[in-house]
C-alpha cells in the first residue's frame, strides 16, 4: 500500500499575532500508483504542504498518513523522496553527481556502484557520468540526477515541486517524458506540484486545486478540466487557454477581474475566494452566504468547495 | 577529474600579492619551526661581559639585559610567538565552528538559545573579551591562548552562523536531509565544504590579529612569563632602554609586523582570488560576414519602429545579437520569443538604447516614429523616448525606487518631459492610475512599491509609461514572475491599451504559449538571429522552421496530446559566445545537412510577408513535426 493521504494538515508559520497559515487543514488523497497534480498561485500553500509531507517544516495539525501508517514514526529514510525546482541548488557542487546519488542508497546494500549506474540509466544518462560535477552538466541533466537521487530511496511515493519551471522551455518536455515514464514503470505514487495547468494535465490523473492554504477543488483531472466546479478553477483554466483580448465585460465583473489577489496573513472572512470570485457577492446580490459561510467540499469523486459549485 | 574549486586556489598564487604574501608567509613558518631548533643555545647563552650592548659585527641587533643576543632571541621567539597564535586561532575557529553550526546540530530551538548567546558575545569588543578572559584564566601563556581563542570565536560563531543558515537552505541539504542524513554527517558533507572559503580567509586574517594580541598580551606581562619569551615578551624588555638601545625593540617590533602582515596579506589574497567566481568569459573572434536580412516590405506612415541589421557586440566579438530587422506599425502587437541567451532581451534593450557600455549596437537603420534614433542629439532622443516610448521590466519592485511614492514616481516623468507642475503632474499620475485600474488610485498613489502586490506594481509600471502618449510599448517578460491569473489581467491590460491608444506593443517572452495568444504577429528568435517571422494565427499549422515547430511540439498547452510522449530538443542552447559557423540550429535539428552546417540561412520572405532562415523550410514546410523525428536525450 503505498496511497498518501493527507488528514486536515494545517501548518502555520510565525508567532500568534503576526503569523501565517500557509496549509489549512487540508485533507487530499494521492491514491497508490497515480498522480495528483496540485495547482494554485505562489502562496497558495502548494510548496509548504510538499515540504510537511517529507519532514522538512513541523505541521501544526492534523496528519500524514502512508499506507494507513503515519510518516512521522518511520525511522530515518522515509519512503517519501522529494524533488525540488531548481536542480543548480539541489544538488551539492561539490560533489560528483554519482556521490549524490549513492548518498541516498540505503546504508549497508551491496553493490553500491552497480546501484548507482543502474539509476543513471533509469534515468537516461549513461553510467560513466557518475563522476561528473553537476556544473558539468546541463539543467535538464542535472534535474535527471535529482530524480535519479529520489529514486535511490526505492521510495513509493515521489513529490515533485516544481521540477520543470526552471528549466529552458526545449528541455522541459524531455524531463515530463521521464517523469512519466519512470512513475508508470514503477508504480509510484507522485504529487506533482506545478502552477503550470498545461504541464500538470500532461501528467496528471487527478488534478488538485489550491487557493490560499484550502483545497477547492479536487477531482479526476478530465473531470476538474473539462468540468470545472469551481469558479476559480475556471478562471485558471481560462486565464490559459483563451487568447488574450480586452473584452467587453461589464463593470461589476471587470472589478473582480482586477481584484488583488487576497493577503495569506489576512483571510477574507467566508468562502476565501468571494472578493475575486466573478458568480459571488461582489457581482450578484443574493450571495451573502459566501462572505459568511466557508463551504464545505462536496461531491463525489469530484469535489468542489464552492456554495454554487452546480451552478456556472 | 579535479574538482571546480582547485584551479581558483592556484589562481590566488597567481596574483602578485598572492605570490608575495605565500612566500612571505611560508618564511615565517619555516623560521618558526626551524629557529628553536637551530639557536635556542645561541638565544639562551649569557654573556655577562656584554650587557645592554648595541648592534655590532657579532650581535646584529645587540644584547639584552644578560649579554644575550638579541638577534637570536627574536629568531627563537618565532616559534612561540607563531605557535601560541595558531594554536589561539585553532581554539577559537573551532569553538566559533561548533556554536555556529549549533542550528544544524542540536535543532531549532536549542540553537536558537545558542544564537541568541553569539549575538550577545559578539556586541563586546574582542580586545576586553581577550582581557576578561585572561583574568579568568590566569596569567601566563595557557591562559593566553585560551583568551585569545574565546575572544576569537564569537565572530567566527557568528559568521559560521550566516554562512550556514544560507547553504541549509539550499535544497541539496534539504534532499539529503530527506535522504535520512544524520546531523553530523550533514554538517560535514554539505555544509561545511560549502561554507570553507570563508571561513579559510578569515581564520587567516585571525591568525594575524591573533598574532598582534599574544604580542600585546606578553608585552603587558599577562601572556608568555620568563624564562620563557615570544616577542611581546622581549618588545617589553627592551623597551625599558629604548633611549639608550632602540634595537632591541625594534627587532622584535619588526617581527611582529612582519608576521601580521604575512598573515593579513595572504587572507587579502584568497579573500580576492576565492572572490572572483566566475572564470573570465572566452572570447572567440570571428570574421565572416552574417548574411543580411533584408528589410520588410510594405512599410508606411504608421510605422512605429523600423529595425535594420540591428547588432549587439561586446568587446571581443560576442555578437548575441546578430542581424535582426523588424519593423512595427501603430496598433500592432508582436511577439519576440526565444530561449534564454536567444538575444531577445539584449534586442529590447537595443531599441529602448539601454545597451551600456561595453556593449556597442550598430545598426543600418534604427527609426522611432520616423527619426533615427542613432543619429539624434542626446537631449532631442531623451525627449523623443521619455515622452512616446514606455519599458516594462520583468521584476518592477527593481525598476520603482524602494523609498519613494509610486505617485510621485509617475509624476516626476511628467516633470521631466511634459513640464507640468508639481500638483498637474501628481493629479495626471492618479488619473493614470485609474486608468490602468488600479483600484483606489489616489490612494494608493501614495503608498510605496513594497506595498504594491506583483501584478499592482505592473499596472502601476504600464501606468508610468503611459504618463505620456506612448507610440510604443516593449514588455520583457512582464508577466513571468507573475501568476497566471495575475498574468491574464496585466496582459488584459496591455491589450486594451494597445486597443484605446492605437499603441505598439512588442512583447518579449520565452512562453510561446503566451505571445501566440495575446499577439498578431510572432517573431521567433535563435543564438541572436530572427529564424522565423509569421502570424500568430498560423501557429502551430503553418510554422515552416524547424526550430519553432519544435518549441511548440516540446511544450505541453492544454490541447496536447495526452497518449504521445512530447517532442525533446536534443542539445542545448548555443552560448552566446560560441556560435558556431552555419545554422546555428544545426546541432539540434533533425532536418540538418551539409549545406546547414556550412552556410547560414538567410531570412527570406514569401509572398505573404511571413519570413524565414532555413534552407529546408520548403521540405519541411506545412508538415507537422513528429516526435519520432526528434532524437530522445540531451
Amino acid at each position: 500500500m503505498s496511497e498518501l493521504r493527507f488528514e486536515g494538515v494545517s501548518v502555520r508559520y510565525g508567532g500568534h499575532r503576526h503569523g501565517l497559515t500557509a496549509v489549512d487543514t487540508v485533507d487530499l488523497t494521492v491514491p497508490e500508483g497515480r498522480v495528483v497534480g496540485l495547482v494554485g498561485e505562489s502562496g497558495s500553500g502548494k510548496s509548504t504542504l510538499a515540504r510537511a509531507a517529507v519532514g522538512l517544516i513541523p505541521l501544526t495539525g492534523g496528519r500524514i498518513l502512508l499506507g494507513g501508517q503515519s510518516v512521522r514514526r518511520r525511522r530515518s529514510r522515509p519512503p517519501l523522496q522529494m524533488v525540488f525546482q531548481d536542480p543548480s541548488s539541489s544538488l551539492d557542487p561539490r560533489m560528483t553527481i554519482g556521490d549524490s546519488i549513492a548518498e541516498a542508497v540505503p546504508r549497508g546494500r551491496p553493490g553500491r556502484r552497480a546501484e548507482v549506474i543502474r539509476l543513471l540509466e533509469l534515468v537516461g544518462l549513461s553510467g560513466d557520468r557518475a563522476r561528473l560535477y553537476p556544473a558539468q552538466l546541463s539543467g535538464g541533466q542535472c534535474q535527471r540526477v535529482a530524480l535519479a537521487r529520489a529514486l535511490a530511496g526505492d521510495p513509493r511515493v515521489i513529490i515533485a515541486d516544481e521540477i520543470t519551471s526552471a528549466l529552458d522551455v526545449s528541455i522541459q518536455g524531455a524531463v515530463l517524458n521521464l517523469v512519466r515514464d519512470v512513475q508508470r514503470e514503477l508504480g509510484l505514487s507522485v504529487l506533482f506540484i506545478s502552477h503550470d495547468l498545461a504541464v500538470v494535465r500532461y501528467v496528471s490523473d487527478f488534478i488538485a486545486v489550491m487557493y490560499l492554504g484550502r483545497i477547492v477543488e479536487y477531482g479526476p483531472a478530465d473531470q476538474v478540466l473539462a468540468r470545472p466546479r469551481h469558479p476559480y478553477t475556471r478562471e485558471l483554466l481560462a486565464a490559459v487557454s483563451e487568447p488574450v483580448d480586452p473584452g467587453d465585460l461589464d463593470p461589476a465583473l471587470r472589478a473582480v477581474a482586477d481584484t488583488e489577489p487576497a493577503d495569506p496573513h489576512h483571510p477574507p472572512p467566508g468562502c476565501r475566494y468571494h472578493p475575486r470570485c466573478p458568480m459571488g457577492p461582489a457581482v450578484l446580490d443574493d450571495r451573502d452566504i459566501c462572505r459568511e459561510h466557508e463551504p464545505v467540499p462536496q461531491g463525489h469523486p469530484h469535489l468542489a468547495a464552492c456554495h454554487f459549485a452546480a451552478e456556472r | 577529474m579535479p574538482s571546480p574549486g582547485k584551479s581558483k586556489w592556484a589562481g590566488v598564487l597567481r596574483t602578485p600579492v598572492g605570490v608575495s604574501a605565500a612566500t612571505l608567509l611560508a618564511a615565517v613558518l619555516l623560521l618558526a619551526v626551524v629557529a628553536p631548533l637551530l639557536w635556542s643555545d645561541e638565544a639562551a647563552a649569557v654573556d655577562t661581559g656584554q650587557i645592554l650592548r648595541g648592534p655590532s659585527a657579532e650581535h646584529w641587533m645587540g644584547t639584552d639585559g644578560l649579554g644575550r643576543d638579541v638577534f637570536h632571541r627574536v629568531l627563537v621567539a618565532t616559534g612561540l610567538s607563531v605557535g601560541l597564535a595558531l594554536l589561539a586561532t585553532a581554539i577559537g575557529v573551532l569553538t566559533g565552528l561548533l556554536l555556529g553550526a549549533a542550528p544544524i546540530l542540536l535543532g531549532a530551538r536549542a540553537g536558537r538559545v545558542v544564537s541568541a548567546m553569539v549575538n550577545i558575545a559578539v556586541a563586546f569588543p574582542g580586545l576586553l573579551l581577550a582581557l576578561f578572559f585572561a583574568v579568568v584564566f590566569g596569567v601566563g601563556a595557557s591562559g593566553a591562548v585560551l583568551a585569545i581563542g574565546f575572544a576569537l570565536a564569537p565572530a567566527f560563531a557568528r559568521l559560521t552562523q550566516t554562512l550556514v543558515a544560507k547553504v541549509s537552505g539550499l535544497d541539496y541539504v534539504a534532499a539529503a536531509r530527506i535522504a535520512g542524513l544524520g546531523r553530523v554527517r550533514l554538517l560535514a558533507r554539505h555544509v561545511l565544504p560549502n561554507v570553507a572559503e570563508p571561513l579559510v580567509v578569515n581564520a587567516t586574517v585571525a591568525a594575524g590579529s591573533a598574532l598582534l594580541a599574544f604580542a600585546g598580551l606578553s608585552f603587558l606581562g599577562l601572556g608568555v612569563q620568563a624564562p620563557a619569551y615570544d616577542w611581546g615578551r622581549l618588545l617589553a624588555d627592551g623597551l625599558a632602554g629604548l633611549y639608550i638601545h632602540p634595537a632591541a625593540a625594534l627587532a622584535p617590533g619588526t617581527a611582529v609586523v612582519v608576521a601580521g602582515l604575512a598573515f593579513n596579506l595572504f587572507g587579502e589574497a584568497i579573500a580576492k582570488g576565492v572572490g572572483l567566481r566566475s572564470a573570465p568569459v572566452v572570447f572567440r573572434r570571428r570574421d565572416r560576414d552574417e548574411p543580411v536580412a533584408p528589410a520588410p516590405a510594405g512599410e508606411d506612415r504608421r510605422s512605429v519602429l523600423a529595425v535594420e541589421n540591428l547588432r549587439v557586440t561586446f568587446p571581443g566579438g560576442t555578437a548575441p545579437v546578430r542581424g535582426v530587422s523588424f519593423a512595427l506599425r501603430r496598433g500592432e502587437s508582436v511577439g519576440i520569443v526565444g530561449e534564454s541567451g536567444s538575444g531577445k532581451t539584449l534586442t529590447a534593450l537595443a531599441v529602448a538604447q539601454l545597451i551600456e557600455e561595453p556593449g556597442e549596437v550598430t545598426a543600418d537603420r534604427l527609426e522611432f516614429r520616423g527619426q533615427p534614433l542613432h543619429e539624434l542629439p542626446d537631449r532631442t532622443r531623451q525627449q523623443l523616448l521619455g515622452t512616446s516610448f514606455a519599458m516594462v521590466f520583468q521584476d518592477p519592485m527593481t525598476s520603482f525606487n524602494p523609498t519613494q511614492r509610486i505617485g510621485r514616481q509617475l509624476a516626476e516623468v511628467s516633470e521631466q518631459h511634459h513640464g507640468l507642475g508639481r500638483r498637474q503632474a501628481l493629479d495626471r499620475a492618479i488619473d493614470r492610475l485609474q486608468a490602468v485600474r488600479v483600484p483606489a488610485a489616489a490612494r494608493r498613489a501614495k503608498q510605496f512599491p513594497h506595498e504594491f502586490s506583483g501584478g499592482m506594481r505592473q499596472r502601476a509600471m504600464i501606468g508610468m509609461g503611459m504618463m505620456g502618449s506612448p507610440a510604443l510599448i516593449v514588455a520583457d517578460e512582464p508577466t513571468t514572475a507573475l501568476d497566471v491569473t495575475v498574468q491574464r489581467q496585466v496582459l488584459r491590460l496591455l491589450q486594451s491599451v494597445r486597443a484605446a491608444d492605437d499603441v505598439a506593443i512588442l512583447l518579449i517572452s520565452h512562453d510561446i504559449t503566451v505571445v501566440r495568444r495575446f499577439c498578431e504577429r510572432v517573431l521567433v528568435m535563435y543564438a541572436g538571429r530572427i529564424v522565423e517571422d509569421l502570424p500568430a494565427a498560423d501557429l502551430p499549422a503553418r510554422a515552416r522552421h524547424p526550430y519553432t515547430r519544435a518549441l511548440l511540439a516540446a511544450v505541453p498547452d492544454m490541447s496536447t496530446e495526452l497518449e504521445r510522449p512530447l517532442a525533446v530538443i536534443p542539445g542545448r542552447p548555443v552560448d552566446p559566445a560560441r556560435v558556431p559557423v552555419g545554422c546555428a540550429f544545426a546541432a539540434r535539428c533533425p532536418f540538418a545537412d551539409e549545406q546547414c552546417r556550412g552556410a547560414d540561412p538567410p531570412l527570406v520572405a514569401d509572398r505573404e510577408g511571413r519570413r524565414v532562415a532555413c534552407w529546408h523550410a520548403d521540405v519541411t514546410g506545412g508538415r507537422p513535426m513528429m516526435a519520432e523525428e526528434v532524437r530522445v536525450g540531451e
